[in-house]
């Protein structure tokens, strides 16, 4: 246990030693902010209410959001398709620990950083310019931290899934960027899912997606009271475990091919 | 004009040879090329969605939408063909490429604009395009031999005009190496907004758009014109023909933006 | 006026170190302090100094790369700094490692595309290339991708690359690093022909003496951003070189031997080597003195290495 809180404040410490990267990732993340809000808002200047959402609960809807981009890290990770491309791989599977929770611990610490330093500040912005909402329940706060955490596991859990890829394909990316295409859309980042079609909207949350970013921020806009908020939370630690065991088993047979196949 | 030839020969041959390396793999490169259209197709689904719920933007329908994000699109898939290579800059510095590009007699920014063409850039222009032509039969334009020639020059003067934003941009490798991000928030920022029409946004983002970073006339003013449409905002009408001009002052201002950086980077070293 | 003129070349950089969460701690450090020097158009010159002495550093303002930040520089009468592009269709440049052509395609083909980047006539580039390709033996692997070369199968093509557009002069920072013996050769042969037969001016950069020994008359050594010393090779020998080395196989193995003049420097075996100052004492005279003490079996003299010369000269100084 004491290992992998070790590991979890390494990953911490990676991103705090590029305090340029995350200034500049801030102030991406604010300028999408304002970009995505304003859109939003021409669609309220039409109706007053859209798929449960006010204009006030949309825009705070796209400030959490991209405060929790970075945090999530849905896309653009690949550290582990590295390890296994350039066939370091080899040599982690000495290692005394488990495989996918060493990269699971370092990354919770990486969000722990990117929660911090690069989810507030842009929410801080939204929230000075615009009618942003908070949460009015004592609850819905040690909640939506719950929430935030599950999202980032079931988003690790993914992007496991998809670096594994390379155990068998050698453009691994193209398949990261079919995952990042599927997944930022599903997610509810450029549009919640409330906006969709009932249809749609039915089809993203049977996907692991939604539990990844829509979850949390319903649960901060209040959406999901008493059962529902379990119900949320409830169906978040289901992909994270489903995910995350998918993830070991398809780990285990790439490894066994490497075996078998000398790398 | 000698010289603007022999330019274009070393061009064609640069590029020509990154071509003929990337259609050697044909399944991949096509995969990679219906890749490239389904990404990009995406902004277009959440325009859609948006449009699920209102029958109108700003006062913009989904059709005239439509219309401005295919321009837009298109614009942004040329330039990104010609130069979005412009982000391996930080790692050209970094591997010491750039002194080799500094020893040829060639200007530096000529030599890394063409040292790539990635075809599969090409998917999300022949999205762009197809999502255009639905666009004019669904708005049923009143086709005039004017508004035909603005739909041709558009995308071109679109085109130029993100190239010059860009090459400013790429120019920060030069001094923060790991914030190139900033870059980032600027070219695909860029792109989104110039999908959406511009008085939706909030007055200083609009004045932005239109005074300081020229995208308002990649698709929104060009639009104006072809569509006869009256400007919400009520701007002159002139700014409806200025593309072109803004696309030569955009694309001169990145140049010495460029030479300016370049400067800087022969004096301070690597 | 010289081909290559410096005079009072500076070259200063500003390091910005990390110090903690947000401070930056600002170094000054003078890579290239005050060099001047001139070099005659058709010289080999060699230009050496341990990593970091700025060699490097001079290379780059020679070639236009880096703006020198004081002093003056002149190549082939142009300004590097102001008139680049002109300056580079004079000038040939190998950087030992970092590689000029392309990557993944034939070396033909980088050939090719330089040739019509520096606007070749198509009779000279047939001529220049056919010639090269013979002299550096380039057949064998015209065709294949320049990323499947060796090492010294690459440096041969870099060297052609360099040299295609006839350039006045060649500049070669490190050429011979990481090569084994034979195609370190066949590079120093090559820069020989190409000074010795077509007249290029040649400046080579480097840490390797013995491409030095081999290669230049004259030498310029580079200590900390200072030229310490600046003239012919065996004028250094001579100044710096007194000392030889008398090696002497005894017949059978010995106590040190006890002459005047000589100093043993190590005993192995039956073997033994003697220092001795050759401005004080002949080799004859020494090799006399140790036959009448003991049974010489063999013996030979060695010189004084270029590289013992140059360690002295950056330890003790220029004397």
């Amino acid at each position: 246990m004491r290992l992998y809180w070790e590991l979890a404040r390494r990953g911490y410490r990676r991103y705090a030693a590029y305090p340029g990267a995350t200034i500049a990732g801030i102030f991406t993340n604010t300028v999408f902010g304002f970009m995505l809000a304003y859109v939003l808002l021409a669609v309220f200047r039409e109706r007053g209410e859209v798929g449960g959402y006010d204009a006030s609960d949309a825009v705070t809807y796209v400030w959490v959001g991209q405060g929790m981009l970075m945090t999530i890290y849905i896309w653009g990770w690949y550290e582990v398709a590295l390890r296994v491309s350039s066939g370091d791989i080899a040599t982690d599977l000495y290692r005394p620990f488990d495989f996918q929770l060493y990269w699971l611990a370092q990354d919770l610490g990486r969000a722990a950083y990117h929660a911090l330093y690069r989810g507030v500040p842009p929410f801080l912005v939204g929230a000075f310019v615009f009618d942003v909402r908070l949460p009015q329940e004592a609850l819905l706060w040690p909640a939506f931290v719950l929430a935030i955490t599950l999202a980032v596991c079931v988003s690790f859990a993914f992007r496991f899934l998809f670096n594994l890829a390379a155990f068998w394909l050698l453009d691994y990316r193209g398949v990261g960027v079919l995952a990042m295409v599927a997944s930022t859309f599903f997610s509810g980042q450029i549009v919640p899912l409330a906006f969709f079609p009932d249809w749609l909207e039915a089809v993203a949350w049977a996907l692991p997606f939604a539990a990844m970013v829509q979850a949390p921020i319903e649960i901060f806009l209040g959406n999901a009271r008493g059962l529902e908020l379990a119900g949320i939370l409830g169906l978040q630690a289901f992909w994270a475990v489903a995910l995350l065991l998918v993830g070991r088993s398809v780990f285990a047979a790439g490894t066994r091919k490497l075996v078998v196949q000398g790398g | 004009m000698g010289e603007v030839l022999a330019l274009a020969g070393i061009y064609r041959r640069l590029v020509g040879a990154r071509i003929r390396s990337q259609l050697q793999y044909r399944l991949s490169f096509a995969l990679n090329l219906i890749g490239a259209g389904l990404i990009s197709f995406l902004d277009f689904a959440a325009i859609l969605v948006l449009f699920g719920q209102v029958d109108a933007l700003g006062e913009w329908s989904v059709a005239e939408v439509a219309l401005l994000y295919a321009i837009s699109s298109v614009a942004f898939a040329a330039t990104d063909l010609a130069i979005g290579h412009l982000d391996l800059l930080p790692k050209m510095i970094r591997e010491g490429d750039l002194d080799v590009i500094l020893v040829r007699p060639l200007g530096s920014l000529f030599q890394v604009v063409s040292s790539d063409f990635a075809l599969r850039r090409l998917g999300k222009g022949l999205q762009g395009l197809v999502i255009l032509v639905v666009a004019l039969v669904a708005v049923d334009l009143d086709w005039t031999l004017g508004r035909a020639l603005m739909l041709v020059v558009t995308p071109v003067a679109g085109a130029f005009i993100f190239a010059g934003v860009w090459i400013a941009l790429a120019t920060i490798a030069f001094w923060l190496i790991d914030s190139i991000e900033v870059a980032n928030a600027f070219t695909y920022g860029g792109n989104f907004l110039s999908q959406y029409p511009v008085n939706i946004f909030g007055s200083w983002l609009r004045r932005f758009v239109i005074f300081v970073v020229p995208l308002a006339f990649v698709s929104y003013f060009p639009s104006l014109y072809i569509l006869d449409k009256e400007d919400p905002l009520g701007l002159p009408l002139a700014l409806q023909f200025v593309s072109p001009l803004v696309a030569v002052a955009s694309v001169a201002a990145g140049c010495l933006v460029w030479r300016f950086a370049v400067r800087h980077y022969r004096s301070t070293g690597s | 006026m010289a081909q290559i003129e410096l005079e009072g070349v500076e070259k200063v950089f500003t390091v910005w170190a990390r110090r903690g969460r947000l401070r930056r701690q600002r170094t000054v450090v003078r890579a290239v302090e005050g060099i001047s020097f001139s070099i005659e158009a058709g010289s080999l010159v060699g230009y050496i100094g341990p990593n970091g002495a700025g060699k490097s550093t001079t290379v780059k303002m020679l070639t236009g790369i880096l703006v020198p930040s004081a002093g003056r520089i002149s190549v082939a009468g142009l300004e590097p700094s102001s008139q680049r592009i002109e300056l580079a269709r004079k000038l040939g440049v190998v950087f030992g490692q970092r590689i000029q052509l392309w990557w993944d395609l034939p070396l033909l083909d980088s050939f090719e595309l330089l040739r019509h980047i520096y606007r070749i006539p198509a009779e000279r580039y047939r001529e220049n290339l056919d010639a090269f390709v013979e002299l550096l033996d380039l057949g064998p692997f015209l065709a294949t991708p320049v990323r499947q070369l060796s090492l010294g199968q690459r440096m041969r093509g870099e060297l052609t690359a360099a040299m295609l557009h006839d350039p006045e002069i060649l500049f070669l920072d490190e050429p011979t690093i990481g090569l084994d013996v034979v195609a370190k050769a066949r590079v120093r042969e090559f820069l020989t022909r190409v000074n010795r037969e077509q007249g290029v001016t040649v400046l080579l950069a480097t840490h390797d003496l013995a491409d030095i020994e081999r290669l230049c008359s004259r030498m310029l050594i580079l200590d900390r951003g200072r030229v310490i010393y600046d003239g012919e090779l065996q004028a250094l020998r001579d100044r710096y070189g007194d000392e030889r080395t008398l090696i002497v196989d005894l017949e059978e193995p010995g106590p040190p031997i006890d002459v005047p003049g000589a100093r043993v420097a190590k005993v192995d075996g039956p073997r033994q080597w003697l220092t001795f100052n050759r401005r004080e004492t002949s080799a004859a005279e020494l090799t006399a003195a140790v036959a009448a003490k003991v049974g010489l079996q063999d013996l030979a003299i060695e010189e004084p290495q270029v590289e013992d010369i140059v360690r002295r000269i950056y330890t003790e100084g220029v004397a």
